[in-house]
C-alpha cells in the first residue's frame, strides 16, 4: 500500500505543476496590467520602429 | 490530424495577420488588438499584422528600461513575461508546430524538391545564447549616452521581421529605400540563408535561431498539454525518429525541449504508445496493441 502511495505522488506533482507555473505567470501579468504596460506595448506596437526592422 | 494541424495554422497566420486594408492604407494596423500578444514569432511592423510580437516588444520594453524608471513609470516586462509564460505553461512549443506564421512558412517552403538534410544538433543552442544576449543583456546594458538601448535581435537578425515587415514596407512606401543600407543588406542575407536552409532542412529557424522558441522550449517539463510515452507499448522501432520535423528521437526523450507537438510521431508509432495528454489525462485514447491486450 505504502508503495502504491509512493508511486502516486510524482504523477500527482506533474499534474499540479503546469497549474503553479501559470497562476506565477497570469500574476506577473497582472502585475503588468497594474503598471499599465500594455498601453506602453499599444503605443510601441501602433508605430513603424523602422530601425527595429533594419530600416535607417 | 496533420490536416487539422495546418488549418490551424492558416487559423492563426490569418488572425495574427488579419489587417488587410494595408495595401490601400499603406501604413500598418493601429487598432486596440495591438494589446494582444502573438503566440509565435511575428512582427508587429507587419503591415497586416494585428498583434504585438512578444520577442520585439519584451527587447523595447528592456531598451528603454532605465527611462522608464527614472519618470516613474516602471515598465519592466512583466505584461509580456506573464503573457509569454501564460502561453508556454499551457502548450509550451506547441506554439512552434501549431501557431507560428514563421514555422508555417519554413514547412511549406520545405516542401520544395531538393536533397534533404539533417541539422547538427549543437547548433540547437545558438537560439538560447540568441535569447540570453540579443534579447535580454544587449537591449539592457548595451546603451548610447541617454541610457536608451536597441531591440538587437528584431534590428540585426530576425528574418521573419524582415520578410514580414521590412520588405513589404518598402514595397508600401518607396521613400524608405533611402534609408537602406548595410543593416538590411546584413537582415536580407540572413532571411535569404533561412530560406535556402529551409529547402535542404526542416525547421531549421525554429531549431536553432529562435529566441522565442528557446522560452518556450524552457517549459518542456511542466506544460500543460504534452505528449506522452508510454513505455510499456514502446517497442523502440524508431519510427518517431524519421518522421520528427525537429530532430527529436521522442522514444528516447520524450520531454526533449525540441518536441513542438506537432503529433507527427503520434501518427508514425504502430505501437500506439504515443499520446497527446492535458494535465495528465490522454484526449486521444487510442486502442492497445492487439498483442498487449489484457496485460
Amino acid at each position: 500500500m505504502k508503495s502504491k502511495n509512493q508511486k502516486k505522488k510524482p504523477k500527482q506533482k506533474n499534474k499540479i505543476i503546469p497549474f503553479v507555473v501559470i497562476i506565477i505567470f497570469i500574476i506577473l501579468g497582472m502585475i503588468g496590467i497594474g503598471l499599465d504596460e500594455p498601453s506602453q506595448i499599444l503605443n510601441q506596437a501602433t508605430q513603424i520602429c523602422l530601425s527595429c526592422i533594419g530600416i535607417g | 490530424m496533420d490536416v487539422m494541424r495546418k488549418w490551424v495554422q492558416v487559423l492563426f497566420f490569418f488572425m495574427t495577420n488579419g489587417y488587410w486594408k494595408f495595401p490601400y492604407t499603406r501604413a500598418i494596423y493601429k487598432g486596440p488588438l495591438k494589446v494582444i500578444c502573438s503566440p509565435g514569432l511575428n512582427c508587429y511592423s507587419c503591415p497586416a499584422s494585428t498583434t504585438y510580437c512578444p520577442i520585439g516588444s519584451l527587447q523595447q520594453l528592456f531598451a528603454g528600461i532605465r527611462i522608464s524608471i527614472e519618470t516613474g513609470q516602471f515598465f519592466i516586462g512583466f505584461y509580456v513575461i506573464g503573457t509569454m509564460g501564460v502561453i508556454g505553461g499551457f502548450v509550451g512549443r506547441m506554439v512552434c508546430g501549431w501557431a507560428c506564421p514563421f514555422g508555417l512558412f519554413q514547412e511549406l517552403i520545405h516542401k520544395i524538391p531538393s536533397p534533404k538534410f539533417g541539422i547538427w544538433p549543437v547548433l540547437r543552442y545558438f537560439k538560447y545564447g540568441l535569447l540570453i544576449f540579443m534579447v535580454v543583456l544587449l537591449p539592457l546594458f548595451a546603451v548610447d549616452e541617454f541610457g536608451t538601448g536597441e531591440p538587437w535581435f528584431c534590428k540585426y537578425f530576425c528574418p521573419a521581421g524582415t520578410l514580414e515587415a521590412g520588405i513589404p514596407m518598402i514595397i508600401l512606401q518607396p521613400a524608405l529605400r533611402m534609408n537602406l543600407g548595410w543593416i538590411f543588406a546584413l537582415k536580407v542575407f540572413i532571411l535569404v540563408f533561412f530560406i535556402v536552409w529551409a529547402v535542404l532542412s526542416s525547421r531549421p529557424f525554429c531549431r536553432t535561431a529562435c529566441p522565442l522558441g528557446a522560452f518556450y522550449a524552457l517549459f518542456s517539463r511542466v506544460k500543460l498539454v504534452r505528449l506522452n510515452l508510454d513505455l510499456n507499448l514502446c517497442t523502440h522501432c524508431q519510427a518517431c525518429h524519421d518522421v520528427c520535423p525537429m530532430g527529436v528521437r521522442f522514444n528516447e526523450s520524450p520531454d526533449d525541449l525540441e518536441c513542438i507537438s506537432c503529433l507527427a510521431c503520434t501518427k508514425a508509432c504502430k505501437a500506439n504508445a504515443i499520446n497527446l495528454e492535458i494535465g495528465g489525462i490522454p484526449i486521444v485514447n487510442q486502442p492497445k496493441r492487439p498483442e498487449l491486450k489484457g496485460v
